[in-house]
């Protein structure tokens, strides 16, 4: 591996095209996430952010144009997918913890049979973590007793517990019950903080415009508006977009008729 | 690799309207595919053709083969004893289809009335789990000789003697306990929130079961319910014990004439003939409902 460039982005997506059947989902999608940066993706449900991150986690698979992560191409066929995918933490919408373990063990499940920690490190670097999400007295409890913000913390925690490059958060508060997103989005701003890079699709624009480095607003597998949250989200230039923000935040938000 | 990127604060480039024409690095990637699978063919056709030498020689060579091919393997033994077997595996055949519906229809009758609930229908429901519980114990020879043997014992009038209508419901009785189990575990598997909501909206226990449980639970039992078509079909086979000529009887005969087994493994040939498409077809169906409840992906 190259020695680490400062400069160079952590994620780097070229002209990605991804079609299923006659259905155009990305369409020539580029896009540059520098470390220790937080990209956040919006756009109406259906505008492809979701595929964007399965296609940066190889997921899915990409039609054309190519996916770098520090600097080396991951969607050529040589790629160890595995080894990538050990480099990029992933939180999806539905959580998908696994119901059949116990909150530390989906914590040490990847660290104990992926990276081989011995089973008392993963555990007290699991315990740690747990803690710090505010979770530390359920290590012991099984998913179904959390509550939804709870087990959202817990997928987070899995997914830093290798200690990932690259953390994708794919709507991660958009199952939740509204007063439990607080407890969720205050974990990524902490994670910011820290200097985690992170790209995340979002419906919660207050959100966007406190964490994010750099707004996409995607419409129809285009990356069709981006730049700084002030930009973006205060003084968008695109008819599209405009109207995007308006339905959202607006009162179009709870006059969804 | 150009730094082909758009970087930040570029409003977006829209590139809609040219067609699309596949990249070069799509192409070598395609390319690149392409010669793997090709490779991938290759040492599939080698490793298939060293394994199947290496089988055969290990059959032909061994000590014992020359007797077993003229006991198991006698091409004129076969032709003689192929149309006969035939004929008996129409028996088989026209045995497999009513049973079988016999069987669907007193299976989900027993799995429903299980579901029953109310003080009234204990009895109901204690029967149905008895019966269950019962024949689902039962060895299926067992239940062959009773019916088949015992049951004209008893010289009842207006009850048949007839080997093949007597194994016939002796295979009844049986499946229709390991297929109301089946829909019994498609029933349960239907999430409480279902009936729930079809309760909510006014529905009685019985249309609940009707227009929202029972259509959910049916669809996702097809599978299990092939492979016990699968072996039903096997089964019809014992009721030759009974003297019934089927395909397997129609064997036995020959054999027993001529001390050549070769009219067994015809038989055998023939019902592994008729389960291979049955059992690639429930691959197919489970294939399919798989497919329906999972998002695409490449892991």
């Amino acid at each position: 591996m190259t020695p680490l460039d400062p400069t160079r982005p952590v994620l780097e997506l070229q002209e990605v095209r991804k079609a299923y059947g006659p259905h155009l989902v990305l369409h020539s999608v580029d896009l540059v996430v520098p470390a220790h940066s937080v990209t956040v993706l919006i756009g109406a449900s259906g505008s492809g952010k979701s595929t964007l991150l399965r296609c940066a986690n190889l997921l899915e698979e990409v039609d054309d144009g190519a996916i770098l992560l520090d600097g080396e191409e991951i969607t050529d066929p040589e790629t160890d997918q595995d080894a990538v995918r050990r480099r990029i933490g992933v939180v999806f919408q539905q959580y998908n913890l696994f119901p059949h373990m116990t909150v530390l063990e989906n914590v040490t499940l990847a660290p104990r049979r992926v990276h081989r920690l011995s089973r008392s490190d993963a555990e007290a670097r699991a315990g740690e973590l747990l803690h710090r999400l505010g979770l530390g007295d359920r290590a012991g409890d099984y998913p179904d007793r959390l509550s939804g913000g709870q087990q959202q913390r817990v997928a987070i925690a899995r997914a830093l517990a290798t200690d990932p490059r690259l953390l994708l958060l794919d709507e991660i508060t958009a199952a939740l019950d509204p007063e439990l997103v607080g407890e969720v989005l205050a974990v990524v701003r902490d994670l910011k903080e820290q200097g985690m890079t992170m790209v995340v699709s979002t419906h919660e624009m207050d959100f966007a415009r406190e964490v994010a480095d750099q707004v996409c607003f995607l419409d129809a597998g285009t990356v069709l508006e981006r730049g700084t949250p002030e930009q973006v989200l205060g003084d968008p230039q695109h008819e599209r977009t405009r109207r995007f923000l308006h339905r959202v935040t607006g009162r179009g938000r709870f006059t969804a008729r | 690799m150009s730094a082909t990127t758009a970087g930040g604060g570029m409003p977006g480039a829209g590139a809609a309207d040219e067609p699309y024409r596949p990249s070069a690095r799509r192409l070598a990637r395609e390319a690149h595919r392409r010669r793997r699978a090709r490779r991938a063919g290759l040492v599939a056709a080698a490793s298939t053709a060293i394994t199947g030498t290496a089988l055969y020689l290990a059959v032909v060579e061994s000590p014992g083969w020359p007797r077993f091919r003229e006991t198991f393997l006698n091409a004129d033994y076969a032709r003689q004893a192929l149309p006969r077997v035939l004929d008996g595996l129409w028996t088989n055949l026209q045995l497999m289809t009513v049973c079988g519906a016999l069987i669907l229809v007193l299976g989900l009758v027993l799995a429903l009335l299980r579901t029953l609930r109310g003080p009234a229908f204990l009895p109901v429901r204690l029967l149905a789990t008895a019966y269950v519980d019962f024949f689902l114990g039962l060895p299926m020879i067992i239940c062959l000789l009773i019916m088949i043997t015992g049951v004209p014992a008893l010289r009842l009038t207006g009850v048949t003697t007839d080997p093949l209508l007597l194994g016939g419901a002796a295979l009844v009785l049986t499946y229709s306990a390991y297929v109301s189990e089946v829909f019994r575990a498609g029933i349960q598997s239907v999430h409480p929130g279902q009936r729930a909501a079809a309760r909510s909206l006014g529905l009685t226990h019985a249309q609940a079961m009707r227009y929202v449980v029972l259509p959910q639970a049916v669809r996702r039992v097809v599978p299990p319910l092939l492979n016990n078509l699968v072996s039903l079909q096997k089964d019809t086979g014992l009721v030759s014990i009974g003297g019934v000529i089927d395909a397997v009887y129609a064997a036995k005969i020959i054999t027993a004439q001529t001390f050549n087994y070769t009219p067994y493994l015809v038989a055998a040939l023939v019902f592994i003939a008729l389960t291979v498409p049955l059992t690639r077809f429930t691959d197919w169906v489970t294939a399919r409902t798989e497919g329906r409840r999972h998002q695409g992906g490449a892991v």
